[in-house]
């Protein structure tokens, strides 16, 4: 790809066809940094009511009165003073092809991504040929009373569903990043699905064409009414990056009685980014909710999905997927309680680690008095590729109800040298034979992706472990 | 073809082959029976070029190329196949999938989705496999004449130049020994040779061979006619340590 061409003329920036006013894109906050002062600065930029602006506030204060917090990964170098909390996209993704940092560039240029392809790379702005589809298909969500926008908007357009249920499953003060999303959240996407609707094609974040796709601090809501079934596709494979190393988001799923949910994410931070995100559901009577989790990049992940079974017969699965290369740590899991009978869950972790990557499984199981005869599997495999690779795990488990079927299995493995030497007997390099055993690692979470996704999943940790080949 | 010159090579210092000989004209095929222990998985894997494996003398040559120095893939590429006494498992890789993959590596024009699928589904045909099969992941829960059949339908569909098949027989019941028996001799031509490596003569009955090794200590101690797979049979392996033992 030619370094001299600009995002525009590769028609990867969104404001280039017009979709909003150009000047929206360059407010930023005045200085590094947080305080009462910026957070209100961002709540009057976006003419926000003043309800939401004291949920802010107060939620800054929780912020601050919580410290960093000491398990997990280490956290030490995460200065909050030197962070922009708020930025437009336009800024935050660089105006330009030069903008974009060296290894991104790099990235797309090995994946030899043709232009249809290009225009999904949400990372580096949003799709003008999809605009068509998304128009169309908004015709059959607006007539089946759907809501799918991004969160700014939905909060100005449905002010008292979001009022009811924002906040509800992740309060403010659940953690120090809850907190601080909480404070300076921007973008995301807000979901309704009518009872008894299904929405047969993924909503994709791509598709949202006026929506703050990849903000540092998006904040999500989707609410499954009564029956209905919803299949949300975060974000983009391609490599995502800000100019800040703080990503924190906070997503919220509520499956109402006999609905279903899945989540999927496939992301790809650059590597010096700090990837904390908390991602839970609520899930009643009879409902389902599948997370669907992919980590790649970044410098340090922690994100446990949850799902808290709050009805009795439903069922949570979470499928989580982490490469960590060199200088990675992925801190990833799920969590998942049981708080009604006849619930059952599955938790399938599969880690990849390399050089001197280093992987966590850490889940927790609850199970509360009372919820009898609940099922629940957990599932955590590690693959590592080298003798420095490293890999953890920390199965939490509490159960309080007698009446109760739980299984735990964990494995780790290495990638053999007599199966690479198999492989390689068959005219496979090195880097394929072991890319192809890593491809059948994850095989088991990657055939419950859409296809294309499940292509650049794996397209995406080969490029991950070749840059580390070297 | 092929030609072993003063063969010696160690696993972890170990010395296992100890002066081998051995030259396999184009269109070839050649048998090598031995006892258990005496090399020939050893051989096979140091054809192949298996890293756990030290050379420390003799050489190589394959086409006239020396492939001492040469990866697997490359020895693959270069129209070498190995079909392994206990081939490896995959997990989450399809036969289909991996069978895909290894064409293209040795093949010097890929293959289109179309052709592909009916080269597989006809060599499927011959190895009397059923369809379903491809989609199942590599050597996982294979049985052991499953995988023995798989590991002859990846020589049918890379159509190496020599073939090593190291045990191949072994295990198999009188059906499954003819499919993978009808597999080579699908291939036997004046492009293609093959060792075949093999503890009984069983299978000799089926894959002619036009040459039979007996290999003892790491070395090929006597070599001659298909009769001499018939004496083997006959006087069994006592025979040959009394005989060439002292050779060896
Ligand atoms: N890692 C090892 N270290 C030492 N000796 C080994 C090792 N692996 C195999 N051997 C020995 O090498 C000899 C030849 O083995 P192999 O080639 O498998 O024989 P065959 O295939 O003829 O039965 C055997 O005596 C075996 O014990
Ligand atoms: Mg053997």
């Amino acid at each position: 790809m030619p370094e001299d061409r600009t995002i525009q003329e590769l028609g990867l920036d969104e404001y280039k066809f017009g979709f909003r006013d150009p000047e929206e894109y360059f407010f930023k906050t005045p200085r590094k940094g947080i305080d009462p002062e910026i957070v209100a600065m961002i709540s009057k930029h976006k003419n926000e009511p003043e309800w939401m602006l004291e949920y802010r506030l107060k939620a800054l204060e929780s912020f601050f009165s919580k410290p960093t917090p000491q398990w997990g990964g280490n956290l030490n170098e995460l200065d909050f003073d030197e962070i922009y909390y708020y930025i437009r996209p336009m800024e935050n993704q660089g105006r330009t092809w030069d903008d974009v940092p060296d290894d991104i560039k790099n990235t797309f240029e090995k994946l030899g991504i043709p232009q249809a392809e290009r225009d999904s790379l949400a990372g580096v702005g949003a799709q003008y040929e999809s605009e068509v589809v998304y128009h169309s298909l908004k015709e059959e969500w607006d007539k089946a009373g759907v809501v799918f926008m991004d969160m700014d908007s939905g909060l100005r357009e449905h002010e008292d569903l979001v009022r009811e249920y924002f906040g509800t499953i992740i309060p403010a003060d659940d953690n120090k990043f809850s907190a601080l999303n909480s404070a300076v959240w921007s973008g995301g996407s807000f979901v309704y699905v009518p009872p008894g609707v299904h929405i047969d094609i993924p909503l994709q974040a791509y598709f949202r064409i006026n929506a703050e796709n990849m903000g540092q601090f998006e904040r999500t809501l989707i609410i499954a009414d009564e029956g209905s079934y919803v299949h949300y596709i975060e974000g983009c494979t391609a490599p995502t990056y800000t100019s800040n190393s703080l990503h924190s988001a906070v997503v919220e799923l509520i499956a109402k009685p006999n609905a279903r949910i899945r989540y999927s994410t496939i992301q790809n931070w650059s590597h010096n980014t700090y990837n904390l995100v908390t991602k839970r559901a609520v899930a009643e009577e009879n409902a389902t909710v599948e997370w669907v989790d992919g980590n790649l990049g970044s410098k340090l992940t922690m994100k446990y999905p949850a799902v808290y079974l709050t009805g009795e017969g439903a069922r949570g699965e979470i499928l989580s997927v982490a490469y960590a290369g060199d200088g990675q740590h992925q801190d990833a899991g799920g969590k998942i309680v049981h708080a009604a009978p006849n619930t059952s869950s599955l938790i399938t972790s599969k880690s990849i680690s390399k050089g001197t990557g280093r992987s966590t499984y850490r889940g927790l199981l609850k199970v509360h008095e009372g919820a009898e005869n609940s099922k629940s599997r957990v599932e955590c495999d590690a693959l590592l590729l080298d003798e420095n690779a490293r890999t953890d795990t920390y199965p939490y488990i509490e159960i309080e109800e007698k009446k109760v079927n739980t299984e735990h299995e964990a494995t780790v493995s290495k990638v053999g040298e007599d199966q690479l030497f198999y492989l390689m007997s068959r005219g496979l390099s090195e880097e394929e034979a072991m890319a192809m055993v890593v491809n059948g690692f994850i095989e088991p979470i990657a055939k419950e992706l859409p296809l294309e996704y499940a292509i650049e999943l794996n397209r995406l940790i080969q490029l991950e472990m070749e840059g580390s080949v070297g | 073809m092929l030609k072993i010159d003063n063969l010696h090579a160690e696993i972890d210092g170990n010395e296992i082959l100890r002066g081998l000989n051995l030259e396999v004209g184009e269109g070839e095929i050649h048998a090598i029976m031995g006892p258990n222990g005496s090399g020939k998985s050893t051989l096979s894997n140091v054809l192949m070029g298996h890293p756990r494996y030290e050379v420390t003398g003799g050489s190589i040559t394959f086409r006239g190329q020396d492939v001492m120095e040469l990866e697997a893939d490359e020895r693959a590429r270069l129209g070498m196949f190995l079909a392994f006494q206990y081939p490896s498992e995959v997990p989450g890789v399809s036969v289909a999938n991996f069978l895909r993959t290894a064409v293209n590596a040795v093949r010097e024009e890929e293959l289109s989705v179309m052709e592909m699928y009916k080269l597989l589904q006809e060599k499927m045909r011959v190895m009397e496999m059923d369809p379903r099969f491809a989609e199942r992941y590599l050597n996982e829960g294979f049985s052991g004449g499953e995988k023995k059949r798989n590991e002859i339908l990846q020589m049918l569909m890379l159509e190496p130049r020599l073939a090593i098949m190291d045990e191949t027989d072994s295990g198999l019941d009188i059906d499954a020994l003819q499919v993978v028996s009808k597999g080579v001799n699908e291939l036997r031509g004046p492009e293609f040779s093959a060792v075949v490596i093999t503890h009984y003569n069983r299978i000799l009955r089926y894959i002619e061979p036009d040459h039979v090794h007996v290999m003892l200590n790491g070395r090929i101690v006597t070599s001659g006619g298909k009769e001499l797979a018939l004496t083997l049979e006959d006087k069994g392996y006592d025979w040959v340590r009394q005989e060439f033992g002292s050779v060896a």
